[in-house]
């Protein structure tokens, strides 16, 4: 196995064009296990780790830019203003060794239907940025999956950044595991509340092929203007339009209408924990 | 008789530091993982893809063509026996006309790299004729049903382990059936609770992979480098399939990185020598953590009836139960497995009126043996969920219905067997019931970081459970240990060196013997050789027996060394202390170093427990068991009922251990069994589907993490049992049987869910 260790990000994209076929790998954290698990034999490695250019973050416009190179643990030190929601979702991720050099890039490469910062970025209204020796796109973050591991990316292409909204409003994300800590998700949940806009974004992780919004739930006649309680029956609601949009199937970590009925009550939950914020903004 | 126990520094009593503790916390501790020989070969293992198949033939040609590829063997090339078994030999060393598990290995590989092994075994080309798998053991049992083993090579015969030759081996699907009948077997009573109890298939999850080094002796023999539980069994089954005489098979042990019974069969290590002999290289086998999965038995899933019949205030009349145990497609352990949970299977409890069935079954999901618990953690949990159904029929608090029902000195147990020693149930329970309630407020809530709930849905519950276990070897098994204790002078000093073949499996059996040794002996410096097959065997690391065998093995080499002290000195009553010898008043009358001076003292002995009784095939009459350990268990849990997540808040538990011979390492051991009891609990399982394993790794097979095990308050008695070395008792298993169903009726009491099956997963509590 050939190993290609850039050092440029100019360097790392002629390297994807030369060898399409190649790996990418950074943290490693799901590329490793596929190598240690032989369901991967990749001719060549490229090692993005010494790309600096991926691994800076900053304003960016009106947009958070994250490098694809950004570890977890950075995320949930330096982004949390931020990205609020990415931040609780990148705390929910494996051990401490695991954000330690996990990365947002990393896990949208790999594009698990399960992967935990992929929710945030549907709720958010995320965009991917993608980069070749060809030029450089940006994809919305609902359009980047495809299907279970497949995403719009190109065989010449890297995950360069994300580029974030600057929340205008709170967000939540949690959630469902089966132990307490390094887990893969049962099914979790994002909610991004947009007050300037008045929509509620939506991400559901792990029950579906791909990571899913709700999108009948974006227009929920929520009581902007009197940032009053919310009444139980719109909660509900929520609740429901959310695990409709769900498409969970049984597996070995959960059943298709357990993983529906705890995203019921993920979504009740964390509306109702956003919603509490923005009153407290209000107030 | 008992002894006073000295307290000499670092011996019996005292927490003293493990050898291996500062290298294992460093990480520059051997495993057997980390084995090393100039010039050595890689071994690789191809395994079946389908639970039950025929195999119409192999073709090896293009991995033998494969550059850097020195052996492929299949079941043809197997020297001597060609299967091999605990208790029962049937299991092929390589599959031959059929497989009977998915992962039974059908043929073997050596070559220059782990890669090009892994490629060859790629290349191997196997012509399966597959067939329905049999993954339904009550189906198994019925009448003509399709038979696990009915194209086996040869019928099955007796293995080495316990029970021993003796006992009656089952036909057809059935392994092993034993039936306890005491009292009136139809007895009636007024108050009766029914349930049907499931255990998912648990794994011993070990962190240390099967490994081991053959290295090719000039002698023809082996020398084979390993991590096992008991080298002598290894050794008298990898002689018999090498077709050498067990003076050619030497074994050494390796570095172990955990067991829990789960090194009790062998693995890789017949593999390993045919590889080595044939090739003249040194080879070396790790499993992948996948390939673990396979390569060794499993808990036994269990199916578990019961019905209990009570009186009006509470005391059992009759408790009838079948069990049902899925050994999977070869024996193992299975035979002692169905007799423990036969056995100890209505509890600590005295019962006047008994009749359990419990079976052992072939099928073709994957083999199931030992696992640290061994049969009375399933029985456990039905018996306990059924004393907490039965307290709730009877509106009685369910300590005090145990209290009431609790098994005492002098009590009989549903074997006939009396029960000699301390047997403090109702206490231990009183114990972890009166210590105070769990904190208000946990650590965090159910889900932790996961960001599930600020308090919505969280109800707290308190359940308790209390568990029995025999320790050591049964049903009339020449159960032994050997020590050779040395004692010498060096540097001035007399030091002592002991050696067994006991396998410190983690549990700090080496600490064990130096503390013996320094305590017999009154020497501070002990040394224990590496565990070898250059001297008799100590039996196996399990049953929580070795502290009690080998322990006692120890002490007696010990004591025949002392004596040779005494004649020496002159001294008929003497005593060693602080490098010293004493007379009888207690004075010095000489420094041991003088009297050892440059001609060491050396002993070998057998020590061997009380004689037990094989068990009467029709009534499940005899005294079977060695001893009884018990322990109590409090949970305390935080339950998300809309989510169905659980946070256990805290674990009281109470166990007496006769003498706890190291306080330090006895705590671990109770701290470490309640956390494998949380794991059945709440997570761990093999899930196997049409006899296919759907999560072999530990992305998905979960064992809890630090964050899911609880603040534990350990109460532990010493009760000295009067037959045992130190009067101690067995410490290991007790805590892993009771956890789990305290852990249950924890949730129970918050959900209110009848929650029959563990573990215990969201969907179940939320219904």
């Amino acid at each position: 196995m050939d190993f290609h260790a850039p050092g440029t990000l100019a360097d790392a994209l002629a390297v994807k064009a030369a060898h399409p076929d190649a790996l990418p790998i950074a943290g490693g954290t799901d590329v490793m296990v596929d190598l240690n698990f032989d369901r991967r034999r990749p001719p060549a490695l490229i090692d993005l780790t010494r790309v600096g250019e991926l691994r800076a973050f900053g304003a960016d416009g009106a947009h958070l830019r994250i490098g694809a190179g950004v570890p977890y643990r950075q995320i949930i030190d330096q982004l949390a203003a931020r990205a609020p929601g990415l931040a609780l979702a990148a705390r929910t991720i494996g051990s401490p060794q695991i954000r330690n050099r996990g990365t947002l890039g990393g896990n949208l490469g790999s594009a698990s239907p399960a992967g935990d910062a992929h929710p945030p970025l549907l709720a958010a209204g995320a965009v991917v940025e993608l980069a070749s020796v060809r030029g450089t796109r940006t994809v919305p973050a609902a359009e980047f999956f495809t299907g279970p591991k497949r995403s719009v990316l190109a065989a010449d292409e890297l995950v360069t950044a994300v580029l974030l909204p600057v929340a205008p409003g709170p967000q939540q994300f949690a959630k469902v595991g089966t132990r307490t800590a390094m887990v893969i998700a049962v099914c979790s949940f994002a909610v991004a509340l947009d007050p300037v806009a008045r929509t509620v974004g939506t991400g559901i992780g792990s029950a579906g092929p791909t990571p899913l919004r709700a999108t009948a739930a974006h227009d929920l006649p929520l009581p902007w203007d009197t940032a009053g309680p919310l009444d139980d029956d719109l909660v509900r609601r929520f609740g429901e339009l959310v695990a409709a949009a769900a498409r969970p199937i049984d597996d070995v970590r959960g059943t298709a209408a357990y993983r529906r009925h705890a995203l019921g009550v993920l979504a009740r939950r964390t509306l109702t924990w956003a919603w509490d914020d923005y009153r407290k903004g209000r107030a | 008789m008992t002894t006073t126990v000295s307290t000499t520094r670092g011996g019996v009593g005292d927490s003293a530091l493990r050898p291996d503790g500062t290298l294992k916390v460093t990480g520059e501790f051997a495993f057997s993982s980390d084995l090393y020989a100039d010039d050595m070969l890689w071994g690789a293992t191809l395994r079946s893809p389908h639970p039950r198949a025929l195999i119409r033939s192999v073709d090896i040609g293009a991995a033998l063509a494969l550059p850097g590829v020195y052996a492929v063997l299949t079941a043809d090339d197997v020297p001597g026996e060609r299967r091999y078994g605990l208790e029962v030999v049937d299991q092929p060393v390589l599959a031959g006309r059929s497989v009977r598990y998915q992962g039974e290995p059908v043929a073997i590989v050596a070559a220059d790299h782990p890669e090009t092994a892994r490629r060859a075994v790629a290349r191997i080309t196997v012509d399966y004729e597959v067939l329905a798998p049999v993954t339904d053991p009550e189906a198994a049992l019925a009448p003509g049903a399709p038979q696990v083993h009915e194209d086996a090579d040869d019928d099955p015969r007796a293995g080495h382990s316990e029970p021993g030759p003796d006992q009656p081996l089952g036909t057809g699907n059935l392994t092993r059936h034993v039936p306890v009948r005491r009292g009136d077997p139809a007895a009636t009573a007024p108050v009766v609770v029914a349930g049907r109890y499931e255990i998912g298939m648990q794994d011993q999850a070990f962190l240390g992979v099967e490994s081991g080094l053959a290295v090719p002796a000039e002698d023809g023999g082996v020398d084979l480098y390993i991590a096992t539980q008991w080298l002598h069994v290894d050794q008298k089954q990898v002689a018999a399939c090498l077709g050498l005489p067990a003076d050619k098979v030497r074994l050494t042990l390796a570095g172990v990185g955990g067991a829990f019974g789960a090194r009790e069969d062998l693995s890789m290590q017949v593999h390993a020598s045919m590889l080595a002999l044939r090739t003249g290289r040194p080879v070396k086998m790790v499993y992948s953590r996948e390939e673990s999965f396979f390569g060794h038995v499993h808990r036994h899933p269990a199916v578990l009836h019961y019905e209990h019949g009570a009186d009006t205030d509470g005391t059992l009349v009759y408790v009838r139960a079948r069990i049902v145990l899925d050994g999977g497609a070869y024996t193992s352990s299975t035979p002692a497995v169905v007799a423990n949970a036969a056995t100890l299977g209505v509890g600590p409890y005295t019962v006047p009126n008994v009749a359990i069935d419990a079976y052992g079954v072939y099928t073709n999901n994957p083999p199931c043996g030992a696992m640290r618990g061994f049969g009375a953690v399933q029985a456990c949990f039905a018996y306990e969920s059924q004393m907490d159904a039965l307290a709730a029929a009877l509106g009685m608090d369910p300590v005090e219905l145990r209290a009431r029902n609790a098994l005492t000195t002098g009590g009989l147990m549903p074997t006939g067997q009396l029960v000699e020693g301390p047997a403090p149930v109702a206490e231990l329970l009183r114990r972890v019931r009166d210590l105070p309630p769990a904190p208000a407020g946990a650590d965090f809530l159910p889900g932790g970081v996961a960001n599930t709930t600020r308090g919505e849905g969280v109800v707290r519950g308190v359940g308790y459970a209390i568990g029995i276990k025999n320790v050591c070897f049964s049903e009339g098994f020449d159960d032994y240990s050997t020590a050779r204790v040395r004692l010498e002078v060096i540097n001035g000093r007399a030091v002592a060196l002991v050696h067994t073949a006991a396998a410190e499996v983690g549990q700090g059996l080496v600490t064990v013997q130096q503390q013996i040794a320094r305590t017999e002996l009154g020497v501070d410096q002990v040394t224990v050789a590496t565990a070898d097959t250059r001297v008799g065997s100590a039996g196996s690391s399990s049953a929580s027996r070795q502290t009690y065998m080998t322990g006692g093995a120890v002490r007696a080499a010990c004591r025949l060394v002392a004596d040779r002290v005494y004649a020496r000195a002159g001294v008929p009553e003497g005593r060693l202390r602080d490098g010293a010898v004493l007379d009888a008043s207690g004075a010095v009358v000489a420094s041991l170093a003088d009297v050892v001076g440059d001609d060491p003292i050396e002993q070998t002995t057998e020590y061997r427990h009380r004689p037990t009784s094989p068990l009467d095939p029709e009534t499940g009459q005899g005294d079977a068991h060695v001893q009884y350990a018990f322990a109590a268990h409090r949970a305390t849990v935080d339950v998300d009922v809309e989510l169905g997540l659980v946070k256990v808040v805290e674990i009281a538990t109470a166990q007496d251990v006769g003498k706890a011979v190291n306080p330090q390492a006895v705590v671990g051991q109770i701290q470490g069994g309640t956390a494998q009891g949380i794991g059945l609990a709440l997570m761990e399982e093999i899930q196997v589907v049409d006899g296919l394993v759907r999560n072999p790794s530990f992305t998905d097979y979960l064992i809890p993490t630090i964050l899911d095990m609880p603040p534990t308050r350990v109460d532990v008695l010493e009760l000295a049992d009067p037959h045992s070395p130190y009067g101690l008792r067995g410490v290991g298993e007790p805590p892993t049987i009771s956890s789990t169903p305290a852990v249950v009726a924890a949730i129970r009491a918050a959900t209110g869910r009848p929650l029959p099956r563990v573990p215990v997963r969201p969907e179940h509590i939320v219904g």
